[in-house]
């Protein structure tokens, strides 16, 4: 009995983790599976066995332009979000002498996120549209004479402010790997005769591929599921996957919303497999 | 997106039953004479539950109907195709649908809506005529799309086909309706807007929008192709599939010239659009216009020469209701239709299809302002109190018979739905 309670143990303890996870991950993820091949018109949805929806979502250009515009988005986001990220951790981790001024500066870097994420995406809208801060300023100073119009409304427009939401998901990661990397690494690579170049390519880079990894993940999950900055920073003039979805859903399109969101699925899924076989992040866990 | 307002707690149906039973008898045994109904209502607070696309599910409404009849009004206010949905699908969740005609269109012939018996509505012969045989004056021209007469009307109690005239049995009563146009920024456009072929002006380039919700969006891309002069519908309402891949490709050719600035869906996306100068010209509704005006910044409501794109909403009674209930519902409905209602969203800018009644409910200088169209003598004010137009002004568009006589189509639903939204999104992507 005793020995049966003793294997049965980790067992009880996973249980609570399970539940949780069955209930708000697994179970809706199978229904959404399962309602993506259900028939619907506009006054509700009908158990049913369709491939349709797959098919209009897959089978329509439209569709696979949504995709590449989106990953458009999130490949560009994460270039300079990784870029930006990598430096500014970098200098908090080996610039900055004390611990103490460590942690301040970088409870300044989120800043920012104590105000809500919509707030921080419109706040752009008087600082770059037509009659706004840049524009006005540059026209006053006499260096443009017509506004810039691509300020707002536009690719730029939705690239600048997801760069401003998420390049803290880059930071904080790799801030992260960054500080277990051992300073006498550091010193014996300089005492072999690196130089400071040499040095972050061959000594910091590698040891934090894994916090890369794991901001990659965020950054790139973050940017394919968004639809509020694509809708309002463009204007409505661009497209992403779930703002589709969201336009899908506002007309009842259940099915037809669940088969695109299973897509989108599948695909972030791939993307972040493919992360984990270039960079083992389980070491940084 | 369910916003509900619940005006006070009412009493649940079984409840009601037990009690009014209970009055009935009680009144019945006491005076041996049943009085008026609103002193019953008064006495059995009775819930009545209406729900709809929010331009009329206003608080202000639910508290006077409390106040007048004693009847408790729960009101839910959805996005139009929830609404439909929900009409359809939760047949027994609402007494009264307050819907707009086209969804009603869509929801009629699933049996959820009861035809009314036009004798025991009081106001029915003052409705405005342009419910009944879709004409505002006897020399109007009846507009496309699903003008709200062509589905106004059953043969009898249980049909569940449209009449082709008057009848006895009335599918809605109409309560709210408007006609929409071009909004326009006076001082930044620089010239006459007279047609909805000026939103498409090069002058315009990245200073227009439109709207982007496909029903709306398509109906208002339509007129703008009419007045170009690039192709005629036979009916904008109800576009055939070559229709609508004309009118999707003009759309996508004119977006990807960078002739439009933005996509709007909210209203206050529309608002922020104009205030700040970003458009000068663009798909607006009336209270949008008001909102910018408010702001202290120049808007204007433009009337065009080709005319407006109209909505129309009505109430129309649930199937499943009978008895105390479906009088109470006569009761509400008639009491509506009797003026305060009226007057209230007349002053709005809206338009109330009893204006006999809801005359007698505003000051002749409301009246001369929103409904004949002259210059107001003194401030106009909100119902809040607010001043919502100076002395002297005078409203876009004119009277009302200038303004509603001037509908070229309305919001309706085409059988094409699915084909159009598709493309749409589309257009949208392109």
């Amino acid at each position: 009995m005793n020995a049966l309670l003793a294997r049965a143990t980790p067992y009880l303890q996973a249980t609570p983790l399970l539940l949780i996870l069955g209930f708000f991950l697994a179970v809706p993820i199978l229904l959404l599976l399962v309602v993506s091949f259900w028939d619907y018109d506009f006054a509700g949805i009908y158990p049913d066995f369709l491939t349709l929806n797959y098919a209009e979502a897959l089978g329509s250009w439209v569709t696979w332009r949504i995709y590449a515009n989106t990953l458009k988005y999130a490949v560009i986001v994460w270039a300079i979000t990784a870029l930006v990220g990598f430096w500014v951790a970098y200098f908090l981790a080996f610039h900055v002498r004390t611990a103490t001024m460590q942690m301040v500066l970088f409870l300044i870097c989120t800043v920012p996120f104590l105000t809500s994420n919509i707030i921080r995406m419109i706040s752009w809208i008087p600082v770059l549209g037509r009659n706004g801060l840049i524009n006005s300023g540059l026209t006053g100073a006499g260096i443009i004479e017509q506004p810039i119009e691509w300020l707002l409304y536009s690719d730029f427009a939705v690239v600048l402010a997801m760069v401003h939401l998420y390049t803290l998901f880059m930071v904080t990661p790799i801030f992260n790997a960054m500080m277990r990397i051992d300073k006498s690494l550091v010193e014996a690579a300089r005492d072999a005769g690196a130089k400071d170049w040499q040095v972050i390519w061959n000594v910091v880079l590698p040891l934090a591929k894994p916090g890369i990894a794991i901001g990659t993940i965020f950054v790139v999950t973050l940017v394919m599921a968004d639809f509020s900055t694509v809708q309002v920073m463009s204007g409505g003039q661009s497209a992403s996957v779930a703002l589709m979805m969201r336009n899908q859903m506002s007309l009842l399109q259940y099915p037809a919303a669940a088969a695109n969101a299973i897509v989108l699925l599948v695909l972030v899924l791939l993307m972040v497999a493919g992360m984990l076989r270039i960079v083992d992040i389980r070491k940084e866990l | 997106m369910t916003a509900k307002s619940d005006i006070k707690s009412g009493v649940s149906r079984r409840n009601f039953l037990k009690t009014s039973a209970a009055a009935a008898v009680g009144a019945g045994l006491g005076s041996g004479v049943i009085t008026g109904f609103p002193t019953i209502w008064a006495q059995n607070p009775i819930t009545l539950r209406q729900f709809g696309t929010g331009v009329s599910n206003l608080n202000a409404i639910a508290e006077k109907c409390k106040e007048d009849l004693g009847i408790t009004i729960q009101m839910t206010a959805t996005d139009s195709d929830a609404a439909a949905q929900r009409a359809v699908t939760q047949p027994d969740s609402y007494d009264i649908a307050d819907v707009e005609y086209w969804i009603l269109k869509k929801v009629f012939p699933a049996g959820v809506i009861q035809p009314m018996d036009i004798s025991r509505l009081k106001h029915y012969d003052q409705i405005v005529p342009l419910f009944k045989t879709g004409k505002l004056l006897p020399d109007s021209v009846i507009a496309q799309g699903t003008a709200p007469h062509t589905v106004g009307f059953v043969e009898g109690p249980d049909s569940r086909d449209f009449a082709k005239g008057e009848t006895e049995w009335f599918t809605m009563v109409p309560t709210i309706y408007n006609a929409d146009t071009l909004g326009i920024r006076p001082d930044l456009v620089g010239r006459e807007i007279s047609s909805w072929a000026d939103i498409m002006d090069p002058a315009f380039k990245g200073k227009s929008a439109i709207i982007n919700v496909p029903s709306i969006g398509i109906m208002d891309a339509a007129m703008i192709m009419e007045a170009m002069g690039l192709i005629t519908y036979g009916d904008k309402g109800n576009m055939t599939t070559e229709e609508i891949d004309a009118t999707v490709d003009f759309l996508i050719k004119a977006k990807q010239d960078g002739q439009f600035r933005a996509f709007w869906k909210s209203f206050d996306e529309s608002v922020n659009l104009m205030s700040s100068g970003e458009v000068v010209i663009q798909s607006m509704w009336s209270p949008a216009v008001a909102a910018v005006r408010s702001k202290g910044t120049a808007c204007t409501y433009q009337p065009l020469k080709e005319g407006y794109r109209s909505w129309g909403g009505g109430m129309g009674l649930a199937a499943h209701l009978s008895g105390a209930q479906l009088d109470a519902a006569y009761e509400y409905i008639n009491w509506y239709t009797s003026g305060w209602v009226g007057g209230y969203l007349n002053r709005q800018g809206y338009y109330s299809a009893n204006m006999e009644t809801a005359k007698q409910h505003m000051t002749p200088d409301e009246w001369g302002f929103w409904i004949e169209g002259k210059p107001a003598q003194g401030d106009i004010l909100a119902p809040d109190g607010t001043v919502m137009e100076k002395a002297g002004a005078v409203r876009d568009g004119g009277s009302f018979e200038e303004r509603m006589g001037k509908v070229a189509c309305w919001n309706s639903v085409m059988d094409e739905d699915r084909y159009m939204v598709r493309r749409w999104n589309e257009f949208i992507a392109a």
